[in-house]
């Protein structure tokens, strides 16, 4: 299900946006509905491509977030199947509300596309890297929630929304990261991978972070714990059975993700579990801080993110069993 | 896309005359169901009765019947909250019955507070929060022009809204794309909640900014049938420009003490005697329609 050579240290790398670029021209090919926005960030979101491949389907907004979303809403009602792409940070950062009332309580087919989402946009510093996007896209009614862990699998990720009825959020990265899922390995909304079979202890992820759990899952392992590392891609809706399934064999659980720990992929998990199978959690992402300018690298070591903090983490949760 | 190609303006006095009689008719349903309802906005609904019924019995092409239509014309309605001018509409024009006017804000009501496209079929957007739904006219008037459909985009709209920043995010989009497709009718009422437009924050000169971001712009009073008729037609014959009418009009047109006042807004009549004070200012209106004065 994932490629032979893991660890390799020639994994190839590519930005997870790259692949909603690709994915985005497929969804484009299959159904002539769908449509392109974007807020002066066509390159960088990758929405270049769908330009490129249909340029009388691309619309160039202009800086203008808000009217971003609900003039895609209006696209909608017409009948097409509009993607909207800019930096999480504005979208849905600048326009949650458009999206609540025209996309979500409309219950309409816009699918949001939020870019450098995360710490690891880097040098940009704070104002750029939202942590926040997951929790404000989670609460809504009728919002289905995407963070892909490599581009192979933002390209089925963004191949699906289309393919969906409703509004989805996609979550991407700007860093280029190991890309470690095949063509071969499932994607589906609702559905959470078991990456490594565990039962010692469960580390739960999304985003380009499920690597470094599998890094943590190899390096615990020569300490004799086997880790259950499961990709939970859909955050909303959740795979609810597979993770109780996983509290219920291994008695803990680690979540890992680039987004505050309040409202994100963890408190889903929280929440789930609190009320059908408690067990003990321990969130790796954001403590509710923002970030700082830096390399990717040095800021996942800052703020605790990275395989050997993964490790630490287990440990600690393991004595809480 | 050239222009449609359909004279809205031929009508003949008679039937001048009978749409300003029903506009008044809806005036008189819109405060008995808001004096049922308990809560509810009053000024705007009256202000624009005269220019909701126009839309639904002369200029909209419609089928209270077929909702989905695909060549419908679309009406989008931006400032939500004057939703009971609509619903009486809609029901005259034979959407749903009269009396389930009486259900307004009532639990299980397909008449929302606020109108929602998830209950009641015949409204193209679900509204409330300014700015999102003359946006979103705009959206669905650029997806008529990729497919190339002949059908007009309407939305109405407050002139509180143009203090929303996405309205004029909208407003550039609009002109940059050409949309003559689209017509935005603002209700230029000079009150919001919390007093007089320009006290809060000066919209003019409303119609020099439309002319500057680029819009074919028509100023024209709210309540004269002619003028109505007339400009939604200049509007739909109009080349490489959306349209912008602004609207003039009276907040509680109808009814002495409810015109041009702020405070009835956001409120409803007290009780069936305030109810019987307005009603009966409507029926010398209506005397004075009759009259053709």
């Amino acid at each position: 299900m994932l490629i032979r050579d893991l660890f390799s240290k020639h994994i190839p790398t590519e930005p997870t946006r790259n692949g909603f670029g690709r994915g985005l021209v497929i969804a484009g090919q299959k159904n002539e509905n769908v449509v392109a926005l974007c807020a002066d960030l066509s390159e960088s979101t990758r929405v270049l491509d769908f330009k490129n491949a249909f340029p009388k389907r691309f619309i160039q907004m202009g800086v203008a977030e808000q009217s971003l979303a609900a003039i895609a809403s209006g696209m909608a009602l017409a009948g097409k199947v509009p993607f909207i792409a800019s930096y999480a940070a504005f979208s849905p950062g600048r326009n949650w509300e458009q999206i609540r009332t025209t996309a979500c309580l409309q219950n309409i087919n816009l699918k949001i596309v939020g870019a450098h989402a995360g710490i690891s946009v880097g040098p940009d510093g704070a104002t750029h890297q939202m942590t926040e996007d997951i929790a404000l896209m989670r609460v809504l009614p009728n919002m289905t929630v995407l963070c892909p862990c490599d581009s192979i699998e933002a390209e089925k990720a963004t191949i699906a929304a289309a393919e969906i009825d409703g509004p989805v959020y996609i979550r991407l990265g700007r860093e280029a990261t190991p890309v470690f899922t095949t063509a071969r390995s499932p994607f589906e909304i609702g559905k959470a991978q078991i990456l490594t079979k565990g039962t010692d202890v469960a580390i739960i992820g999304c985003g380009p972070l499920v690597y470094e759990a599998l890094k943590a899952a190899r390096d615990l392992e020569k300490a004799g714990i086997v880790a259950r590392v499961i990709n939970c891609a859909s955050i909303k809706p959740l795979d609810s059975k597979t993770i109780i399934d996983a509290a219920k064999t291994c008695g803990a659980i680690v979540t890992v993700e680039e987004a505050q720990i309040a409202g994100g992929m963890g408190s889903a998990i929280c929440e789930l579990l609190a009320e059908h199978f408690p067990v003990p959690i321990v969130r790796i992402g954001m403590q509710d801080e923002f970030g700082q300018s830096g390399t990717p690298a040095e800021l996942l070591e800052h703020y605790r993110m990275t395989a050997a903090w993964i490790v630490k983490a287990v440990k600690k949760v393991m004595k809480m069993k | 896309m050239p222009p449609r190609n359909h004279s809205l303006a031929a009508i003949t006095d008679p039937g001048v005359r009978k749409l300003e009689l029903l506009a008044n008719t809806i005036r008189e349903d819109i405060l008995r169901m808001l004096t049922t309802a308990g809560s509810g906005h009053s000024a705007g609904p009256l202000g624009m009765a005269d220019i909701f019924t126009a839309l639904y019995f002369h200029i909209l092409n419609h089928n209270p019947k077929r909702t989905t239509w695909a060549d419908r014309d679309r009406l989008f309605l931006s400032n939500g909250h004057i939703a009971p001018v609509r619903y009486v509409t809609m029901a005259h024009a034979g959407y749903f019955p009269v009396d389930e006017l009486k259900t307004l804000r009532k639990f299980g009501s397909r008449l929302q507070g606020h109108p929602e496209i998830r209950h009641l079929p015949g409204l193209e957007n679900t509204s409330g929060p300014l700015g999102d739904g003359s946006s979103q006219a705009v959206g669905t008037a650029y997806a008529a022009k990729m497919n190339g459909e002949s059908w007009h985009t309407y939305c109405v709209m407050s002139d509180g809204e143009l203090e929303c920043g996405i309205t004029w995010e909208a407003a550039m989009f609009a002109a940059k794309n050409q949309l003559n497709n689209l017509t935005w009718i603002i209700d230029r009422n000079n009150i919001q909640i919390d007093g007089y437009t320009e006290d809060i924050m000066p919209l003019e000169p409303v119609h020099d900014k439309f002319a500057a971001f680029g819009w074919n712009v028509l100023e024209i009073d709210g309540h004269n049938m002619r003028d109505i008729i007339n400009a939604c037609d200049r509007g739909e014959s109009t080349w490489e420009a959306p349209t912008v009418i602004i609207a003039h009009t009276i907040p509680g047109k109808g009814v002495s003490f409810m015109e041009c006042e702020p405070s009835w807004h956001g409120k409803p009549p007290k009780d069936r005697s305030e109810l019987g004070k307005a009603l009966k200012e409507l029926r010398t209106l209506e005397g004075k329609i009759e009259a053709g004065e």
